[in-house]
């Protein structure tokens, strides 16, 4: 059984004044994620990532579709004791300390009263904020909630827990934290469904990704795979202070540092570029496959995209 | 009531104490009793009509004035400050949500009267130096005060479950107007025919009729308020309340929080 199965969810706003105008957010797609994964769900901002997020945690209404989580109606309250969610750029109560506002999250998701106050310290503590407790959110910086977001989001032990752009806001120290986070929640058997439009962390954590673009689901599957239909490119470097006019016109990217030069190019045109370097008696030092990343993977299926037009009803 | 409810409200009534709004309640309770001895200065023989007049009024008014405010932004601004999300992603439902925060500014507005009752009295004995029989009526008079509190906030929440606090605040504190002349509404509609008589009866009854509810003048004077009023009163407010409740938690139940 998938943890998250999403049959066919679609969301349309009416806008305007009248409410007649309709904007698509969400074009009807189907995803499941199986239990225990790390799942990226990604794409640029405005992609429709947190509309599904939104519908999933009901806090929008599906136009049509619907969504399971734990074989269960995504809105069933017990669905709800069983998940975690850190919206995007999380705001919480700023009058209350992170310690009441963990007690109070605590009491709602059901968390017995004798193991409270113990969980509140631990999941403070797990989060890097055990000096923390008692000072008031409206005193606490970006990064400082957002990790006091991620611990409400999994204060109560749940088995699938979403997060919205989990990353954002943090510095690269705070990041790592979150990424070993991230990990270790896998270690514990929780399945983490996160939306990121930064692609290396979700190339470094995701078990799966998929990549959502103006509403539409285009693709999922595994970083690699999705990388691997790429075409591939090679790195040749030689020494020379000059780049023969040859390797230009093979549509190279060269980079020239003191006496070596540096040449990203199409795999296809190794053979001809290292001919090429002989015919110049130039000295190779190492020819190198580049593998694709999933910045490569964007920039090549999305980058031209524009975003989308308003549908008229 | 269900834990979850409890909780929000508790949680609702921590926020309203620490906006400090129960402090400028202290505060006016002080100036009242500071006015009620001017007031005992420049008025002979009716000090205590002028004061319980005065007090009781203000008691009505400044409650008003926090139900409103406070209670117009009880959704919005969970919704603006988009601290519903985590909220709503809990096993709470929307309608326990909207129940804990009526019951929570509920509990922030009866801890308020009784601190500005206590000034009411304390002017009251400060100008009469004892109190009297009749000044029990008092008592009478800040329960329909209640009552009509308890209304304003479920009106409050009704607006703002589907509307800007802006305008919630408006739509609330036109109704405190209009309600608070509910009986002229009433008189007006009885002496007119036709059209009009039919929509400014159905105006007249819709609007809360918080002129039923304001008994300050005649237990200044002593008189008695009969408990056939009381229950009615009680009844008419609880059901009124309930009622825009209903239609905040209907609302609410299918709006989606973009």
């Amino acid at each position: 059984m998938p943890a998250i199965e999403i049959l066919g969810l679609q969301k349309t706003y009416w806008v305007g004044f009248w409410r007649k105008r309709a904007k698509r957010a969400l074009r009807p797609f189907h995803l499941a994620v199986e239990e225990g994964e790390i799942f990226g769900f990604l794409g640029p901002n405005g992609a429709g990532k947190t509309t599904t997020l939104k519908l999933l945690m009901g806090l929008v209404f599906p136009t049509a579709g619907s969504a399971r989580i734990l074989g269960m109606d995504a809105n069933d309250p017990r669905v709800k004791a069983q998940i975690g969610f850190l919206p995007e750029q999380p705001y919480f109560y700023d009058y209350l300390t992170a310690r009441e506002l963990l007690e109070y999250y605590g009491q709602l998701s059901g968390v017995a009263a004798k193991d409270r106050a113990k969980k509140v310290e631990a999941m403070l503590q797990r989060v890097g904020l055990p000096d923390a407790g008692d000072i008031q959110l409206r005193k606490f910086s970006k990064g400082m909630l957002q990790r006091v977001g991620i611990a409400q989001a999994i204060l109560h032990d749940p088995k699938v827990v979403f997060l919205d752009e989990p990353m954002s806001g943090l510095d690269p120290m705070g990041r790592r934290e979150v990424r070993d986070l991230i990990e270790q929640l896998k270690k514990e058997g929780k399945t983490v469904f996160f939306s990121t439009h930064i692609l290396s962390d979700a190339e470094a954590l995701c078990d799966r990704v998929a990549i959502i673009h103006l509403g539409e689901l285009r693709s999922v599957g595994v970083v690699a795979d999705l990388t691997a239909s790429m075409q591939g490119k090679v790195e040749l470097i030689w020494r020379s202070a000059m780049v023969p006019a040859s390797i230009r016109a093979l549509g190279a990217e060269c980079h020239i540092t003191g006496d070596t030069v540096r040449a990203v190019l199409a795999e296809n045109k190794q053979d001809a570029a290292i001919d090429a370097l002989r015919l110049e008696k130039l000295r190779l030092v190492s020819v190198t496959p580049v593998r694709a990343t999933l910045e490569d993977y964007f920039l090549q299926n999305l980058g031209t995209e524009n975003a989308p037009a308003e549908v008229m009803a | 009531m269900n834990a979850r409810i409890s909780h929000i409200a508790a949680n609702t009534f921590r926020e309203a104490v620490r906006d400090r709004v129960l402090y400028n309640l202290i505060a006016f309770a002080l100036l009242l009793v500071g006015a009620a001895i001017l007031v005992g200065q420049i008025s002979i023989d009716i000090e205590r009509l002028v004061v319980i007049n005065l007090g009781l009024t203000a008691v009505s008014l400044f409650g008003m004035l926090i139900a409103i405010f406070i209670g117009i932004g009880l959704v919005s601004k969970e919704i603006e400050k988009r601290t519903l999300y985590t909220m709503l992603s809990r096993p709470v439902r929307r309608w326990e949500f909207i129940i804990g925060k009526f019951f929570g500014l509920a509990g922030t507005l009866v801890v308020n009267t009784f601190f500005m009752a206590i000034g009411v009295f304390a002017a009251l004995l400060y100008v009469s130096h004892h109190l009297q029989r009749p000044d029990a009526w008092l008592l009478v008079a800040l329960y329909f005060i209640i009552l009509q509190l308890l209304m304003i906030t479920a009106i409050a929440l009704l607006f703002s479950s589907f509307s800007s606090p802006l305008l919630s605040a408006v739509f609330a504190f036109s109704l405190f107007v209009i309600g608070s002349f509910a009986e002229d509404l009433r008189g007006f509609a009885a002496m007119t025919k036709g059209l009009t008589h039919w929509v400014a009866g159905s105006a007249a009854y819709l609007v809360p009729n918080f002129s039923a509810l304001n008994v300050i003048s005649s237990v200044a004077h002593g008189e008695a308020v009969s408990r056939q009023l009381v229950f009615y009163n009680s009844a008419y407010a609880l059901f009124y309340a309930a009622l825009a409740l209903c239609g905040a938690v209907l609302i609410f139940e299918r709006r989606d929080l973009k």
